[in-house]
């Protein structure tokens, strides 16, 4: 179907504001928060409602066009990239809270709301929604689901796969699917698990049951300042070591301190090489000791200062400088290239020691900042655009970061997702039966791929291009991975 | 080479499976054998054991990730575990001595701290499998974020081992609680279900909950002070044996669960919306999870379309636990759309229908066993 009739068709039920296509009305939706990759798409639909997605899907599915799905446009990896011949499918308009069941601590929303809306409604009921990646204030909830989003809380508190009780979910059919229910539990396969993360590949997400918890009573936060980033990736593990699950446990390097420092004027120490952020909530008892034997484990772990945040206001601004790392990082680079893989924790010094000589080889400098707690990377690699070649110095660099945390045994992505940013690394973390198993997954829910085609999963013959450029002189990057 | 001959096992048996077209009962210890459909295996079956396939492969207290081949006696596992002062929370039912871990995340059980601390797909970070092609294949990792490619991990959790054998499992586990407590609240029903929902609501400690025959037990676990401040603001009396209580509401040795195993009776287990007001069926019924599990005892000839309607009108799904299972369906219903995506999925997985035909919907099988 050519694209006029494709409008024609959408107009048929939709207002003449819902469905863009002139290249000014595209250009908004051209990226998500991956700025450097950028498409426009053929057109945009901004539908109001479950039944109008249905028609729309069912449109594109009787004419093969390609549908992408789009919340606020925040992700890293591309996830939301627009297919130049297909449509993408605002949720932007499905915002509203539907219902919130305090004595059955569920909040039902639409895919367009914001995570931290969800927070905010459930308040008044003394309860919060606790997966809260650093984007909250803007970021859906629908794309939360559909990267699996995570944040500060999530060793304590899991990631968006632990806080979702169900989906209202269609295919690219226009069928509906209910994944997941009101109870704790669902027969047969876990499909809420294989919705969660899916990066919009299996199917719409129209509606969510999320999971609320009652606020702690107690909140309390420790800054610990280490000397060596290396003792203070120890600490980390001796605090959990001890049977401690902090509520958030983030760690920042020298350079991270000082830009945001001079940012947010946090009061961080700018003499040391990492501070390191511990959170403690619970019941006023379970804080008051938890935060005596942190300090204590700090302490015989090798942190040169602590200080325990002196009330609300002051626990605030310690976070509100981890917060500002990203915007930090634009103040004293022209660009920065944000980075997301994961490692086992007890491998931090070596591989931050790695990213040191990696920084030295290309010449650009690199911000660290981390989810400690649970070993997930942001380096945030610094570079000048304006400078020939060093976009692609930078995007070699973040490339070599991610296979360093697949040689440790950990993932090309914690929270961002995959998108377009990552499909190379892909080939190095599963193998092709691996990946034929997942295309197998999409082919079950999309058989014919009009899902967000290109995205999350490597075809295999780009997986055998990318292994190809890692040979060097005759000797493969890692001899233990299968390859065909 | 104990190790490789039986890795020669499993993969030889399922790669003659494969060529015989023939049919595969995965097994570990056969604590759960009477869960789901049944499914005798007759001449033409063979049953694949898993239990030698056992050890710990990686373990990290620090890292608070455990891996181990689906053969590990879960005592075992456990036991190591406790060592270091740390437990799988999701506090996985037995049943028996012999139950492994394969088992445990093939069916998918969570015991009494589920609706306080997450289910065993919560915890499971990442596996190790024998697909319906014969291939070993990873997803997941012993990373607690990782969002590369579909969750596989978790799907394999509760697929009653219909998509493939496991082979290892990496499990993130937690610092076990200082102390533990439980409590005792003489109360009706409706006001034990409301009870439990404002202990949800609230933030307490509370690790488990149960009510029967009048009496709500709940547990609050944590540092000494914050369970004493608990027990004061909730009430109720000390139970003595508290821990060896749980243990047999979680293996079910309790009597009302024992009851449910004799020849005249049926044990269903509702999984619904928690606050769901009290269901009006017949027999007795066990409150577990904050309201969220309502086990119910009843005459073996209780109309299962009856017990099946009314836990979906409360938001959830009936499976019938121990009972006649030769016309009733242990699992309950899906819907034609869900329906429609187990059988595409079990078609990709395993596409020859070798691995536990019958045992979780016999109509997802791609095609009939011989």
């Amino acid at each position: 179907m050519k694209r006029k009739q494709l409008i024609a068709a959408f107009l048929q039920f939709l207002p003449e504001e819902a469905v863009l296509y002139e290249t000014e009305e595209l250009r908004p939706y051209e990226c998500d928060a991956l700025s450097a990759y950028r498409q426009l798409p053929m057109l945009v639909v901004l539908p109001r409602t479950e039944a109008e997605i249905i028609k729309i899907l069912q449109i594109c599915h009787a004419e093969q066009v390609p549908v992408v799905a789009r919340g606020s446009g925040t992700g890293l990896s591309g996830g939301a990239q627009p297919h130049a011949e297909g449509v993408l499918l605002s949720l932007a308009k499905l915002n509203r809270i539907l219902e919130i069941d305090p004595l059955a601590c569920t909040a039902r929303v639409q895919p367009g709301v914001r995570n931290l809306a969800i927070s905010e409604a459930a308040a008044p009921y003394g309860m919060y929604y606790a997966p809260d990646p650093s984007s909250q204030i803007a970021c859906s909830i629908g794309g939360n689901v559909a990267e699996n989003s995570g944040g500060v809380h999530c060793l304590k508190y899991g990631l968006t796969v632990h806080n979702i009780l169900r989906l209202r979910v269609l295919t690219i059919e226009g069928e509906l699917l209910e994944i997941g229910s009101e109870a704790f539990d669902s027969p047969g396969f876990d499909l809420l698990a294989l919705m969660t993360g899916s990066e919009g590949m299996l199917g719409i997400i129209t509606e969510i049951t999320v999971k609320l918890l009652p606020k702690p009573e107690t909140v309390q936060l420790v800054m610990a300042v280490f000397n060596e980033i290396s003792l203070a990736g120890e600490a980390v593990a001796n605090v959990i070591q001890a049977g401690i699950i902090p509520a958030g446990m983030e760690m920042m390097d020298k350079l991270t301190i000082h830009a945001v420092e001079d940012f947010v004027h946090a009061g961080y120490d700018l003499e040391g090489a990492a501070i390191l952020l511990c959170e403690s909530d619970g019941m006023a008892e379970e804080v008051a000791s938890e935060i005596e034997q942190i300090q204590a484990i700090l302490r015989a772990s090798g942190a040169i200062r602590i200080r325990v945040a002196r009330d609300e206001a002051e626990r605030q601004l310690f976070w509100a400088g981890r917060k500002a790392a990203f915007p930090a990082a634009g103040r004293v680079s022209p660009d920065y290239y944000c980075m997301d893989g994961t490692i086992p924790r007890k491998h931090l010094a070596r591989v931050l020691e790695q990213i040191e000589q990696l920084s030295e080889k290309y010449n650009l400098r690199c911000m660290n900042v981390f989810h400690a707690g649970d070993g997930n990377l942001h380096p945030l690699i610094l570079y000048d655009a304006t400078q020939p070649g060093e976009l692609e110095k930078a995007e070699a660099f973040g490339a070599r970061i991610l296979e360093i945390c697949i040689e440790f045994g950990g993932s090309v992505t914690g929270e961002h997702g995959v998108g377009i940013e990552k499909l190379n690394q892909m080939c190095l973390q599963f193998n092709d039966a691996e990946r034929n198993l997942f295309h197998a997954v999409k082919a079950a829910f999309d058989p014919q791929a009009l899902l967000n085609p290109g995205k999350a999963i490597p075809e295999l013959h780009r997986c055998a291009e990318f292994g190809a450029m890692h040979v060097h002189q005759g000797t493969e990057k890692f001899p233990d991975i299968p390859r065909f | 080479m104990q190790m490789q001959a039986t890795s020669d096992y499993l993969l030889q048996a399922v790669t003659q499976a494969i060529e015989h077209k023939r049919p595969l009962y995965i097994r570990g210890g056969g604590s759960k054998d009477f869960y789901g459909n049944s499914q005798a295996a007759t001449s033409q079956h063979t049953i694949l054991n898993t239990t030698n396939w056992q050890g710990i492969v990686d373990y990290e207290p620090s890292e608070l990730v455990v891996t181990a081949r689906a053969g590990t006696s879960l005592a075992d596992l456990e036991k190591l575990l406790h060592e270091q002062g740390q437990m799988l929370a999701f506090e996985p039912p037995y049943f028996s001595t012999a139950t492994t871990l394969g088992g445990c995340v093939a069916a998918g059980l969570s015991g009494p701290r589920r609706a306080y601390a997450g289910a065993v797909r919560d915890y499971v970070l990442g596996v190790q499998l024998l697909d319906g092609q014969g291939s070993i294949l990873s997803f997941g990792g012993q990373v607690m974020k990782n969002v590369a490619g579909y969750d596989v991990s978790r799907l394999m959790v509760g697929a009653m081992g219909t998509l493939g054998v496991l082979l290892e499992v990496s499990l993130k586990v937690l610092p076990r609680p200082e102390t533990e407590r439980t409590l005792c609240i003489q109360t009706s029903q409706p006001d034990a279900i409301h009870f439990m929902r404002r202990c949800s609501a609230e933030p307490l400690p509370v690790s488990a909950t149960c009510f029967l025959d009048g009496r709500l037990y709940i547990r609050v676990s944590g540092p000494e002070s914050a369970v004493r401040t608990a027990h004061s603001r909730l009430g109720g009396d000390i139970i003595a044996d508290g821990a060896d209580f749980w243990e047999s509401i979680r293996d079910h040795t309790y009597s009302f669960f024992q009851q449910g195993k004799s020849a005249e009776q049926s044990l269903w287990r509702l999984s619904i919306q928690p606050t769901a007001p009290s269901l009006s069926l017949p027999g007795k019924q066990l409150i577990e999870w904050g309201g969220a599990l309502r086990w119910l005892l009843t005459d073996k000839d209780t109309d299962a379309t009856i017990i099946r309607q009314q836990a979906a009108n409360a938001g959830g799904h009936a499976t019938l636990f121990y009972g006649d299972k030769t016309t009733v369906s242990a699992f309950h219903p899906l819907s034609p759309a869900l329906l429609k995506i187990h059988q595409r999925l079990k078609q990709q997985f395993d596409p020859l229908g070798i691995f536990n035909p019958q045992r979780l919907y016999p109509e997802i099988q791609p095609c009939k066993p011989i």
